[in-house]
């Protein structure tokens, strides 16, 4: 196969959210067939760029995206190709060391303490690694002490704060005064979960609210650009 | 001579049904339905049904009663409706001009089909404008607002238009009254249905006003149902069993039977035959076309309010309609057409939104089963004034019964306003989606026990990994396991489902007719007498 219809597979592969040779597929019919994972590392055998392969993952998730803004995809189908970009990042990310454009900044994530629930969390973390961020999971039910420490550890660009619960969702304020207690105020803290809303982000002090999975792409983007 | 093939025809919806009687409730209707039609019987005054209701083997007797013109009471014995039931045959195939469109009913099949209905006198025309608030002039909004007229051949034409590009409508009922002053009486019913034949592929059906017009009907339809296939090719052996009606052959060799078929109303309630009506159960039944003996008895004012009274009045009429049929043609295809309602009692007009509507069909869909003939029933239709919430609510308790009740034919389903006075398109839109819902409600569970392994071990492979089952959703929504959402859904926070009903009827509505092919309508026009200008069809 060319380098250039190696390519094309890779792209093709992620669009149809394609993730490896276990998984099913668009349809349920393409297990047993080679997915991105697999693409990606025959392509780096073959000595294909890394830096191209990357290029390949932005436009297939840019089609992605056109497909799901033509309600051609649903939100199943965005995550199946994020998280092919996601698990394929971590083979192509040692390739790129070194590189310009590696990564678009470090994410850190927790659903805070006294609430279990991470479906949402998990999503975001999907999406946001198919997006091309590096991001950490702290789990769920984390206190936020201990959060803070991980933000001194890791120094993140931005900080996600999940929480489903309306008793649990007061303990995101709790994280973000003891952030400037501890003088830390170069993180962008994000929040979400069904109870929060903008007018409660702005009165606990964080950056920004996300209602959904794809609003938190987009949030952090604009955070970039701004940046 | 090859035998004849049945080519794809339209899918119906398959549903486990629902019942409302027992079987012995079944039993003791159909039997109280016999005892009504041999007492007191059927009051009847046109002489070619009493011909052949007297030749059939049923008791006549001239009488005069009390405030009626003098007349004759026809008693059914029991055997005679019992074989006319025999002879009534369980599959009607009802043809359509795209043949993929063609639809085939069975008696014992709980397979539904969903179509426009009534002829509306009245169309209400929709557009958005935007509001404020007089008070609050930061409160804005987008809204419907209206325009009532006359029913035209040209709403009629448009409205056919509609329902060929509405993927719920499976036939299409003239729903619109024209009522243009420059089409002759005698020549209705042609220019009716050629408008709606020119803009719909789907099977088109309708009463017809004058007997007279039967033959060049046909002639119409037989026109029709050759656009596109093999020319000069006969059906061979007709689409409905046994029966040599007028089809045509396509080029795959498959049977195509007539796009239209007809409604006659031969009793008027209760249990009274009208002349007019008889006279056209017979022809059209010698015919050999398809029709619906429907009757439309009243709760509380021509029928017992009761529903087991209701069902046993309405049986017993639409069985007296059905043996003059087989009596007139013995295995002519009808349909057994049920439609009951209610009446207020404040003014004793049609009551569509009443709970009793839903009881009284799902009854004669039961009663329908119970003979092995296919149910035209009546679904679909409220009191609202206004497209949107209160008529959808209206509607849908009907919507979702009538068909898990699994009724093979339901009419009225689409666009109805004001019990059946006015024609919404943009109402039609919004029923459009929400029988897409009845459809995904009603559908039978069908998995297997590979279906339930599989999906064990998904269970199992995502409790130990991600805990999600999201991505893995694509298989079973490819696969048509689950549906779509509400097709006006809105993402965000507003509800802006009647903007969006709107922008997709105007959407559809720019869509290109499905018309007819030329040569055909020069056919048409050189053999069918009395169509008006061919301009007035058109709806570009």
């Amino acid at each position: 196969m060319s380098e250039r219809d190696m390519l094309e597979e890779i792209r093709r592969s992620i669009i149809m959210g394609h993730l490896d040779a276990e998984d099913e597929g668009f349809d349920g019919s393409m297990e047993g067939t080679p997915g991105t994972v697999e693409l990606v590392e025959e392509a780096l055998e073959a000595r294909t760029e890394p830096q191209q392969i990357l290029t390949v993952f932005n436009a297939a998730m840019e089609e992605v995206g056109r497909l799901f803004e033509a309600g051609e995809y649903l939100l199943p189908d965005m995550l199946a190709s994020a998280e092919c970009v996601g698990e394929a990042m971590d083979v192509l990310e040692p390739h790129l060391a070194g590189t310009a454009d590696t990564q678009k900044g470090t994410f850190l994530i927790a659903t805070v303490k006294g609430d279990l629930h991470d479906i949402g969390k998990n999503i975001v973390i999907t999406m946001l690694k198919g997006a091309g961020y590096q991001v950490r999971d702290l789990g769920i039910d984390v206190p936020a002490d201990d959060i803070v420490a991980a933000v001194k550890q890791h120094k993140p660009q931005y900080l996600g704060l999940s929480a489903l619960l309306t008793t649990t969702m007061t303990e995101m304020e709790t994280v973000i005064r003891k952030l400037k207690e501890a003088g830390i105020t170069d993180v962008k803290v994000i929040i979400g979960g069904a109870p929060t809303s903008e007018e409660f982000a702005q009165k606990i002090g964080a950056d920004g609210h996300c209602r959904d999975a794809l609003e938190a792409v987009e949030k952090l983007e604009a955070l970039r650009s701004a940046s | 001579m090859a035998a004849a093939t049945m080519a794809a025809v339209r899918k119906a919806l398959a549903v486990d049904p629902a019942t409302r009687l027992s079987a012995d409730r079944v039993q003791s209707i159909h039997a109280a339905s016999l005892e009504l039609l041999d007492d007191p019987g059927i009051w009847c005054t046109g002489e070619r049904a009493l011909a052949v209701f007297e030749a059939g083997g049923c008791r006549t007797a001239r009488v005069s009663e009390g405030g009626r013109q003098d007349g004759y009471r026809v008693r059914i014995p029991a055997a005679v409706i019992e074989r006319a039931l025999e002879s009534a045959p369980d599959e009607v195939v009802l043809g359509a001009r795209d043949p993929a469109n063609t639809l085939v009913l069975r008696g014992k099949e709980p397979k539904v089909y969903f179509g426009t209905g009534s002829q509306a006198n009245l169309v209400l025309e929709s557009r958005m404008a935007s509001f404020r608030s007089e008070e609050a002039p930061e409160q804005a909004a987008m809204l419907p607002v209206y325009s009532e007229s006359t029913g035209s051949i040209a709403h009629l034409c448009r409205s056919a238009h509609l329902a060929e590009h509405l993927s719920n409508v499976d036939f299409f009922i003239r729903n619109v009254n024209a009522q243009d002053e420059s089409i002759p009486s005698e020549h209705r019913d042609v220019n009716i249905y050629f408008a709606a034949l020119l803009h719909t592929t789907k099977h088109v059906q309708g009463g017809l006003e004058s007997l007279e017009a039967l033959q060049p009907m046909l002639r119409l339809a037989e026109l029709v149902a050759t656009d596109g296939a093999e020319p000069g090719g006969a059906n061979p052996g007709g689409a409905n069993p046994g029966h040599a009606d007028r089809g045509a052959t396509g080029r795959d060799g498959s049977v195509r039977g007539l796009p239209v078929s007809f409604i006659a109303c031969p009793v008027k309630s209760p249990l009274q035959m009208v002349a007019d009506t008889a006279e056209k159960v017979v022809a059209i039944a010698e015919a050999d076309v398809p029709l619906v003996i429907s009757c439309s008895p009243q709760g509380g004012s021509t029928a017992p309010i009761q529903e087991e009274g209701m069902v046993a009045q309405i049986n017993a009429e639409i069985l007296a309609g059905l043996t003059l049929a087989q009596l007139a043609r013995p295995g002519c295809p009808v349909l057994y057409g049920a439609v009951p309602v209610r009446a207020r009692l404040d003014n004793l007009h049609d009551f569509y939104g009443a709970p009793e509507f839903v009881h009284y069909n799902l009854g004669c869909v039961q009663m329908a089963r119970s003979y092995g003939i296919p149910c035209y029933s009546s679904a679909g239709v409220g009191d609202a004034k206004r497209p949107g919430m209160q008529a959808t609510v209206e509607k849908l308790p009907s919507h979702l019964s009538v068909a898990a009740s699994g009724a093979q034919y339901i009419h009225y389903a689409f666009g109805l306003l004001d019990r059946t006075n006015v024609f919404s398109p943009l109402q039609a839109v919004l029923d459009d989606g929400a029988i897409g819902l009845v459809k995904q409600v009603v559908r039978p569970c069908s998995f297997s026990a590979d279906d339930l392994t599989a999906a064990v071990e998904e269970i199992r492979s995502v409790a130990r990994s991600s805990g999600v089952f999201a991505r893995r959703v694509r298989k079973q929504l490819r696969r048509g396991v689950v549906g779509d959402a509400y097709a006006f859904a809105d993402d965000g926070q507003a509800d802006r489902v009647l903007e969006r009903a709107q922008r997709k009827l105007e959407e559809l509505y720019q869509l290109e007719p499905r018309r007819l092919s030329d040569a055909t309508v020069d056919r048409v026009y050189a053999a069918v007498p009395g169509l008006i200008d061919r301009r007035m069809f058109d709806i570009r």
